[in-house]
Parts: C-alpha cells; structure tokens; sequence
C-alpha cells in the first residue's frame, strides 16, 4: 500500500565555514502522506529544508521529485517544482492588505499590468475562510501574530503546490487554530498533496503525521511510521546522548541563600509572576517560543516595557528604573539575539567588553585607558576561553560560538550577582555550547546567581537545577529533581494547560 | 590554548590603516602636483588651500561624530549661513559682535535640539528632519536678509582677526582648525563619553542592551553637529566680513563625502575625526590641483564624485571580505 514517491532527498551535506550543518541529509515524502521532521534546534532541519527550497545550495547530494533529478537552484524554481515553504517567521508586509499579501507571488510573476480589486478579494476570502475568518481587506500589520501565521498558510496554499513545507507552524497558534490546520491538512494530504511537518511537539507529530523522520547533529538518525513507535522513541533519537555526561553536575546539597526574589511582576505579556533564584543553582526557565520568557527576563531588568512587582535583592527590596540601575545592582541580561543586540559586530573585541561600564577602564576625567581596557578583556577573555587572536580584532571576525562569549565576557565584565541569559548556547556549535554550559556552573558555583531561557529541552534538563515553565504570561509550574523531565515541562507549557499530557509517554 | 596580544591602541590600530592608505594618497598626489605646476608648492597657494577648508573641516567634526552615531545632517549648509545671517542682524542693531556671535551660535545648537526631539522622541528619521531642516534655516535665511548679503563694513578689526588674522605666518583660522580637530580627534578616541557614540552607532538595541541611553546620545550628537555648523559660520562672517544668506548650498554633500572617504558610514559606528579630515584634505586637494591645471571647473564635481564612489566600493569589498574571512 505504497504510495508513489514523491520526494527524494540523498546524502545532502551542507557546511558553513568550518561548520558542517548538514552530513547526509536523507528524507523521502509519499503523495498523500503527512511526514513529520523532528530535531533539537541546530540539528539541520532548516538547512535541509533550505536546500529543498533553493535557498541554500547543497555542497553534495541529490533531490529527486517524481524520480525525476532536479537541481534546486532558487525559491521561484522550488515553486515552479511545486514546493511550497511556510517559514517559521513571518514575512507579511504590514501596510498592505491580507489579500494582497496572500496573492503576492502570484502578483510578482503575473502578466497584467493591474492589481486585481474586488477579485483578489473575493479569492482571498475563499482560500482564508476554512482557516479563519480574517477580513482580506485589513492590513497584515493589523493582524494579530497567529492570524499572521494562518495569511502565511493561506498564502502557501494558494500556490497550488505539491510539496508543502511547513516549519514549527503552531509555535503562534492557539490550540483551536492548531487544530483547524491540522484538519486542513489532513484534507491536503486526501487530495494527495506531500506535507512535511517540521515540529518538536510529540503530541503534534502523533497525533497528525503519518510518518515521523528524526534529524540529529545534520544527520538523518530514523524513519518510521508513528503507529509502529512511541513519543519516547523519537525523543531519545533526538536527543541521543546520554545528557548526564554532556552537561556539568548539578548542584548538590541543600539549596543555597536566595539571592534574588520577585513578586507579583505583570506587565502586557506576562501576569502576576513570582520566583527566586538561590545560590549556587541555575534556574531554568521552560515554555514554549512566544510564552513570554523573554519578556519577563526584560521586564526584570527594565529593557522594556513597565512591569509592576516587587524585587529583592540578597533579602533587600530594591526599585529597578531602567537598565542603568540593574547593571548598578548588578542584574544583568544576556540577549537571545546575538548578532542583533547582544554585541557590537565592527567593534573590537576589548571595546565590546568594556561596554557596560566605562568607568572600570577610564581615568577620573573620562579618558579610557587603553591598556586597561585590553587587560580587561584578556582576563575575562581568558577566564571564558576565547579564541581570537588579538582584542583589538572586530567581533565579526569570531565564529558563533566565541562570540557569544565576547557577549557574556560583557557582562561579567561588571561583576554581576545575577545573570539571565536567554537562549545562550543557540547558534553555538556542539563544543562550545558544552564550554559554555560549563562555564555557567562555574559561574553558579562561584555564587552568582544565573537565570536560564532556553527551548532546547536537553539543556533545560541537563543544566538546571530547577525549572520554572511559564506558558502563556504566566508560571505555570515548577520542577527539579526526577520531576524534571521533558514530559512534565510539555505538560506544564501547552497552552490550555494539560491538553497534551494524555498523548505524552 | 588562549592567545591573546597586548595591544596598546585597540581603535587606534582598527581605524589606522585607513588613514595611512589616505595619507599615501595625498603624498602621492602632492608630490605629482609639486611637478606639473610650479605654482602648487608655494606658501601661497599651500595658505589657499588650508583656509579653504580648514572652517568647512569645523562641520566635517560634527558631520563624522554624527555619522559615527548613525544619524545624518543635511541642514548643515543652511545652518552655517543662518549663523553668518542671524549674527550680522544682532550686529547691525547694534549688538556686540562677540556676543551676537554667542548668540547665533546658541540659535544654531537650538536647531539642533528641535532636530533631535524630532528625531529621539517625535521617533522620524535624521535624514527626513534635517531635509525639512535644511530648507527652513535656508527660508530663515532669506526671509532675514531680503535674499541680499549683509555688508558688515563696521567689523572690528579683533573680531575679523579670527577669520582673516594671523599668529606669526600661521592664519588664525588654521589655528582654530587644528585645535578643534586635534580636540575632538582626542575626546573620540579616548574619553568613555564619545565612546557611547560608536556603541549607539554600531547598534543602537545592543548599546541600549548594554544601559546606554542611546536617545541621549543621539540628541546630543545632533546638537553637538548643529553648534559646530554655529562656530564654523561666525568665522565665515569674519573672514568675509558679510553675511551671506545663500552660502553653503551643497556643503552638506562635500561634508558628507569626506567624512565617508575617511572612513565613516552611513550605517553608524564607524569613523573617526582624524581620516574624516584627511577625507577633506583629498577632495580640497583635488579640487585646487585640477584648477591649477586649468581643468575646468564642472569635471571638478564629476571627479569628485567618482572619488567618493571609489572610496566606497573600496570599503564594501573590504567589508565582505573580513565577512567572508570571518565565520558566519
């Protein structure tokens, strides 16, 4: 009962550099059938699919479609092959209709000469109606962020593709919006469409895919059919290791001080959030992408917004005004966006770890004192295990991995009591993410306090001590010890509370 | 193993490298010019040359630090005349010059300041503002003058000093230059103050990230070009003993290519006083030689212009190559 293939893809290796995101890629898609992708992030599902969608050339390997060998060499050559690519974030343009949005592709390669008016309308409300009921007429910017990922679907399915490809489409929707996609899915494949379903959500991929293939590390690791294996299968495929000896011991003993205490913090994203942080461990926090993590960690430390709450600080209560108040205290906050706000890219090396406080480099009259500042960043440089050649090189000339530590060299620069760093090790290559988890015990062992962000389950797991999983704005729960496992963290972070819990083994 | 080298002057040793190549080239262009036309190394053209962009080189300081936080200003041109116009009225009523000329450097640094609210809490964009700007201060200009130059005939001599005197063989106005570069080059380079310039320019959510108050920044860098404009036109006035209402239409776009051919970008970050004015001295430079060599006067900004564009691609390759170099 084989479907014809639809899809090959064979042995794709891709590198970055020194990086080699992908080894051998391997992935097969029946007509008709729903294959789920799953990985930890990093493990090269993007960039396989980026090569399947002719944004990335593969440096070796073969696609297939229908048998036939294809060369995949730009995204309008992919839709011309009929592969359709709804991508994890959202590329609408905010000042222009929802319709006009959804007709885009179609827009840029017509013939004539003038937009369609009350047509493309009327089409756009078709293609949108079993989705959701958005107005075609509204501009995407109006839209809220899950309508915004369903004009994106709507977008793919007008492309009248055969392959489609859809990448963590859930990660913004609610659970009824999920399911909606789910059945428009289910009705796609029906009419013999490929769906490639790319999710690390086992509840999703067990409940909707009929067949689930596991990426690890750029390699293919398994296929199978969902009905013939269990959530917990696909999990230790993903993660593959035996975690325990990946990241550093945990602590041991009782738990330490508190060094940090907040109470009651709301604000716009989150409600109502309360938690310490206690020397010598690492707190994680859980949740899913968009459950406002984040912002909690930015409305601690003033980034952003106006959070109400109280905070304590080793046992004072203390006002936090901005961010120049917190560096003062010592309560600093490591970006999840590197390269967009975490460092200073055409910088050098030295003045990027002197940003946060000039004053521990400069003279009484605000003259930096350059071999101060150098001295600085070779000692903490050191102490982290950078790589560069000089200081005074830019941090665009690091890999990922060692500029993230410049980031973190930043702050510890100020010698803070708390740090929380919001998905530290992403877009760190294997090694250094493991120096880096090392480096955070020993920050925590050292007594400062570290706050961790992450949506890698594996390192919330390994790493932390204990961990808080916030979903939707607010905590929903809180575990350590053997209650500390994937599931639970699942359970805790779905949005609608335990909606998932029965699926998950 | 961890490799680290001392070194004694991080942005000192980034930036120099593009002001060693600019130092080549003039020496390389002098020495050329030194032999096709005997009138090129005399003291007076050497004078000529200097005076005729040492004041410009005044707002190519405030034009760079500005660039450097990754704004813009277009209104420069304007603003130097409208301090040239607004000081010469003041003195005409019968006002000190001295003191009309604080004043009219005030009215300049108040320019600065709308243009930054504007830009820091209104939220728009430098380049939009300082185009309204531009042609306000111009408006003003006019309005304020009839559209004629002001004869300031009664001038003080101790007055006209700063613009037309000189301190043994060297012209004031040379003096004034040197210090003002030497001054900001240093504050650039070395204070904490002018260092959160780079950080807001070399990305602003990362310097705010790091509990810098970049809108703070931004206005006072705004100001701070505005005030320069100021200065540089009272020694215009001094020196041409007028006001002259339609002064410095294009400064802004001889200010802003200097600056970049010296190594500033219009993205931010980058830049520093000391290749901004090297920048100056080039296009100074080659604008004096082609006119010593009769070349006429409209290949001048056709030249010009093709020095900028190649400064620039220089730069672009340069950039993708250290991106390429580096990892991604």
């Amino acid at each position: 009962m084989t479907a014809p293939s639809l899809l090959q893809l064979s042995d794709i290796a891709k590198s970055f550099g020194a990086i080699r995101a992908l080894r051998s890629g391997q992935f097969d898609l029946r007509a008709g059938e729903i294959h789920a992708l799953a990985g930890e992030n990093g493990a090269g599902k993007s960039t396989l699919m980026n090569v399947l969608d002719g944004i990335l050339q593969p440096d070796s390997g073969e696609i297939r479609i229908d048998d036939q060998l294809v060369r995949i060499d730009s995204p309008s050559t992919a839709q011309r092959l009929g592969i359709g690519f709804v991508h994890q974030e959202i590329a609408l343009c905010a000042d222009i209709s929802v319709a006009e949005n959804i007709f885009m592709a179609q827009t840029a390669q017509s013939r004539k000469r003038l937009m369609g008016g009350a047509d493309l309308v009327a089409k756009a409300a078709r293609v949108l109606a079993p989705l959701a009921d958005i107005d075609p007429r509204l501009p995407a910017g109006q839209l809220s962020i899950s309508q915004q990922q369903l004009v994106e679907i709507a977008k793919a399915l007008t492309l009248d593709c055969r392959i489609l490809i859809l990448d963590e489409p859930t990660a913004a929707l609610t659970e009824h919006e999920a399911q909606k996609l789910f059945a428009i899915m289910r009705g796609l494949a029906a009419r013999g469409m490929g769906i490639i379903y790319i999710s690390h959500r086992m509840a999703e991929i067990f409940d909707n895919c009929d067949r689930v293939t596991v990426m690890r590390d750029g390699q293919h690791i398994r296929t199978d059919r969902t009905a013939d294996i269990a959530p917990s299968d696909v999990v230790n495929a993903m993660v593959g290791r035996k975690l325990d000896t990946l990241y550093p011991p945990k602590h041991r003993g009782s738990r330490g001080a508190e060094i940090l205490r907040i109470e009651g913090l709301t604000d716009r994203r989150f409600h109502d959030v309360s938690f310490t942080l206690h020397k010598g461990e690492i707190l994680g926090f859980g949740g899913l992408i968009g459950a406002g993590r984040s912002e909690i960690a930015r409305g601690v430390t003033r980034l952003e917004g106006a959070a109400q709450g109280r905070v304590w600080l080793h046992g004072q209560e203390v006002t936090l005004r901005n961010y120049s108040d917190c560096i003062a205290r010592g309560i600093v906050y490591l970006s999840e966006d590197r390269k967009g706000d975490g460092v200073f890219l055409d910088l050098p090396i030295a003045a990027n770890i002197a940003a946060l406080d000039l004053a521990r480099v400069s003279g009484r009259l605000g003259v930096i004192d350059a071999a101060r500042e150098a001295a600085q960043a070779q000692r903490i440089g050191a102490s982290l295990h950078l790589k560069a050649a000089s200081v005074a090189h830019r941090v665009s000339s690091l890999s990922g991995g060692n500029q993230q530590k410049v980031a973190l060299a930043k702050l510890l620069a100020v010698q803070p009591q708390v740090i929380f760093l919001d998905e530290p090790t992403r877009g760190v290559d294997v090694g250094a993410k493991a120096e880096i988890h090392g480096i955070l015990r020993g920050l925590a062992d050292s007594g400062v306090g570290i706050a961790v962000i992450s949506s890698e389950m594996p390192e919330l797991i390994g790493l932390c001590d204990r961990v808080v999983v916030v979903s939707e704005g607010r905590i929903a729960g809180e575990l350590s010890g053997t209650d500390l496992t994937e599931t639970n963290i699942m359970t805790l972070a779905a949005p609608g509370a335990t909606a998932f819990a029965g699926t998950i083994q | 193993m961890t490799s680290i080298t001392q070194d004694r002057s991080l942005l000192s040793r980034l930036f120099g490298a593009r002001e060693t190549g600019l130092v080549l080239i003039i020496l390389t262009l002098f020495l050329i010019m030194s032999f096709a036309s005997p009138h090129f190394l005399t003291w007076t053209n050497m004078r000529a040359m200097t005076m005729a962009f040492s004041v410009e080189a005044i707002v190519v300081v405030g034009m760079t630090i500005l660039l450097i936080s990754g704004g813009i200003d277009l209104s420069v041109g304007s603003v130097t005349a409208l301090a040239m116009v607004i000081a010469g009225l003041l003195f005409l009523n019968g006002v000190n010059p001295w003191i009309a000329s604080l004043i009219a450097i005030a009215a300049c640094g108040m320019i600065g300041a709308i243009i930054g609210f504007f830009v820091t809490v209104v939220g728009l964009h430098h380049f939009i503002v300082t185009l309204a700007a531009m042609v306000i201060a111009r408006g003003l200009c006019l309005l304020g003058t009839g559209g004629r130059p002001l004869g300031l005939f009664e001038l003080p001599d101790s007055f006209k000093w700063i613009g037309i005197g000189s301190i043994g063989v060297i012209p004031v106005a040379i003096v004034i230059f040197v210090i003002v570069v030497a001054v900001f080059d240093f504050l650039l380079r070395r204070t904490t103050a002018f260092r959160l310039v780079y950080y807001t320019g070399s990305n602003e959510k990362a310097a705010a990230y790091s509990g810098i108050r970049t809108k703070r920044v931004i206005f006072l860098t705004t100001v701070l070009c505005s005030t320069l404009c100021g200065v540089a036109g009272i020694i215009y006035m001094a020196r041409f003993g007028s006001a002259q209402p339609t002064f410095g239409v294009g400064m802004e776009l001889n200010v802003i290519a200097a600056a970049v051919i010296g190594g500033a970008s219009l993205s931010g970050g980058k830049g520093t006083i000391f290749g901004a004015i090297l920048g100056a001295i080039l296009l100074s430079l080659v604008s004096s030689s082609l006119a010593l060599l009769n070349v006429s006067v409209y290949w001048q900004d056709i030249i010009r212009g093709s020095i900028l564009l190649a400064a620039v691609t220089f730069d672009h390759y340069l950039v993708k190559r250290q991106a390429a170099g580096g990892r991604a």
